[in-house]
């Protein structure tokens, strides 16, 4: 077979994708900031490897609501099964090292939550935003009442006790400062946020922008709108069952809360905060919801959740985008006061 | 088997007075309003506060519950809600999450997290017997006023002029504007009398549910359910939809404790799944 001359318009799209998927200096400076907090928040590393815990959820959501423009409620669920799962496999495995490697149990409980993913994919694909939201939650609202009722292999509203992970791949055990647990948890973050990157800025990713744009006309344009949901809403699962696994191996536990209701909402809270359809929306909106939650909460319970409400409803009336689309207004405000002068 | 006939039918009743208006907001400005349980906590509270503080009588505090209720949506649809018609429903779903948790918020602080008991007054408390079985009072109360709010609304919708405009508006706003119909304001007012009977609503279900802070996130689902089951297009779909899912809780919850919510929520996805429209709806092309 000889090779094919691509067309000068080929060539221009390549050209165009890859400049896109260049990594920027901002990028480069958040995740160096991002290890460093290792040596400049020592004593709160249980909650910055929650806070990246948190990061891959709504990451995960971001794939399905940001680029796909699935309102999802349900995301909850699959983070819920993987933490199950994983946690699972950890318990039961701990004869046999490699049941209970943490980093198997990653792919246990991404697994997990993909299969479920997939299965319940084919849910999402009808109807309007009001029934995609329905039948996402419901789904989540049916694992949760599973996940209670299965005493036997769940523990119930216990929890699920006893889950000990033998060491990071047979070589970093967990401690009690959270060290491992949270450089753990970044490097996964950090694993899977580079594949997401790699999915988002592919023609993979422009197809789910384009189903998010108009979806009738992706469709006619010859665009397996159906097939690609699918795919997404999958990837997603993994996304959310594996960091379910992450908070199950890093707690050494998993709850019933672990499913419920306001895990999903929380998610996608977080995403809407830092700005949904930017990768590092997510992320960002992670650090800032965990952040305040941690510095209110601390106050007290209702004081979190009342600014919580104020600054949603002061979100969606006055700022587009979240936090990220404030940034980008202010860039785009700075640029054109200094193109003026 | 009659009690739990009854009791189920009540409690259905109830959740369709609850839901009533969130079918409206939905159907006439296509608004996914996640705080409508905000209303009908604000008429449970407000019983319970006038009853409690200041010993107003049950029945006076039914009225009570209305215009306050309707007030606070008249209110807050004019200051905040209209803002976000055009926007997209993540938007909508994010406003009013954030809405029911500052409700909840508000509600914990002044009252506490605790479950808030109202002592009905005797004679809508006791037990009577009919056809061997056993019948709360306050059960038949409770179906008859929801039977005849559900009838007078009913006969608003069909047989008056405001009625055939909100029909209209529902079918197709942007014609219906342009026929001159005013559509802000009849959803305006719709929306009040929507919260209305919410309020109504909580107030009378201060003696069937026990209310608590969180009243909101927890019966949004079963709003949610009411209307996505029952389609928005017609009254009467949510009606029946109510009514099934009361009978189905409330048998569910005697025969197969175990078993729980499972059962409802899986009707639900399947209903969605079949027929997205709602199980009630016409075929209408939304």
């Amino acid at each position: 077979m000889s090779a094919i001359t691509p067309s000068p318009e080929a060539t221009r799209a390549r050209a165009v994708l890859l400049g896109r998927s260049r990594w920027g200096v901002a990028e480069i400076i958040f995740w160096i900031l991002a290890f460093a907090c290792y040596w400049l928040f020592p004593t709160k590393l249980s909650l910055l490897s929650e806070i990246a815990i948190l990061g891959l959820v709504a990451l995960s959501v971001d794939l399905v609501l940001g680029y796909a423009g699935i309102v999802t409620l349900g995301q909850g669920a699959f983070f819920g099964i993987g933490a199950y799962a994983a946690g699972l496999a950890a318990k039961h495995g701990m004869g046999t090292t490699l049941w209970s490697d943490p980093v198997i149990g990653l792919f246990i409980g991404g697994g997990a939550a993909a299969v479920i993913g997939f299965a319940t994919s084919f849910l999402v694909l009808r109807g309007s935003d009001m029934t995609r939201l329905m039948v996402t939650l419901g789904v989540a609202l049916i694992v949760d009442e599973v996940v209670n009722q299965m005493k036997w292999l769940t523990g119930g509203s216990d929890g699920l006790q006893g889950v000990l992970p033998s060491a990071v791949l047979g070589i970093w055990e967990f401690d009690l400062f959270g060290r491992v647990a949270f450089v753990y948890s970044l490097v996964v973050l950090f694993v899977l946020f580079v594949v997401a990157r790699a999915l988002v800025k592919s023609p993979f990713g422009l197809s789910l922008q384009a189903i998010k744009g108009n979806m009738l006309r992706t469709r006619a344009i010859g665009m397996p709108v159906n097939a690609r949901l699918v795919a997404v809403y999958t990837v997603a699962a993994f996304y959310a069952g594996v960091a379910g696994a992450l908070a199950a191996q890093t707690t050494q536990f998993a709850s019933p809360d672990y499913v419920a209701f306001h895990r999903s909402a929380d998610a996608m809270l977080m995403l809407v905060f830092g700005g949904a359809g930017h990768l590092y929306g997510g992320l960002l909106g992670s650090i800032i919801f965990r952040t305040m939650q941690d510095v209110l909460g601390n106050i007290t319970p209702q004081y979190w959740q009342f600014w919580l409400g104020v600054t949603l409803v002061a979100l969606v009336l006055f700022v587009r985008g979240g936090i990220l689309g404030l940034l980008g207004n202010m860039l785009a405000a700075w640029r054109r006061k200094g193109g003026a002068s | 088997m009659l009690t739990i006939l009854l009791d189920g039918i009540a409690y259905g009743m109830l959740l369709f007075i609850l839901a009533v208006g969130l079918c409206v907001t939905l159907g006439l400005m296509n608004f996914i309003n996640l705080a409508h349980g905000t209303f009908a906590m604000a008429g449970g509270y407000l019983t319970i506060t006038l009853m409690q503080k200041a010993g107003v009588p049950f029945l006076w505090c039914l009225p009570a519950a209305f215009i306050f209720a309707a007030v606070l949506g008249l209110v807050l649809e004019r200051t905040l809600y209209r803002h976000l018609y055009d926007k997209t429903h993540l938007d909508q779903v994010l406003f009013s999450i954030g809405l029911v948790f500052i409700s909840i918020a508000v509600v914990d602080y002044a009252y506490g997290a605790n479950q808030q008991i109202v002592n009905l007054p005797d004679y809508l408390t006791g037990r009577f017997s009919f056809l061997g079985a056993s019948i709360g009072v306050y059960r038949v109360f409770v179906i008859a006023i929801c039977g005849l709010l559900v009838v007078s609304l009913q006969l608003v919708l069909t047989m008056t002029r405001f009625g055939s405009r909100l029909r209209a508006a529902v079918d197709d706003g942007r014609v219906a504007r342009g026929m001159g119909i005013d559509v802000t304001r009849i959803f305006a007012v719709t929306f009040a009398v929507g919260s209305g009977l919410a309020g109504l609503g909580g107030a009378l279900g201060t003696g069937i549910i026990s209310f608590d802070p969180t009243f909101p996130l927890k019966y949004m689902i079963y709003f949610l359910i009411v209307i996505s089951v029952g389609g928005t297009t017609t009254i009467t779909g949510p009606f029946l939809a109510a009514i099934l899912l009361g009978v189905a809780d409330v048998a569910g919850k005697y025969y197969v404790p175990a078993v729980g919510g499972f059962i409802i929520y899986t009707i639900m996805v399947v209903v969605l799944i079949v027929r997205p429209q709602g199980l009630f709806a016409r075929a209408a092309a939304k």
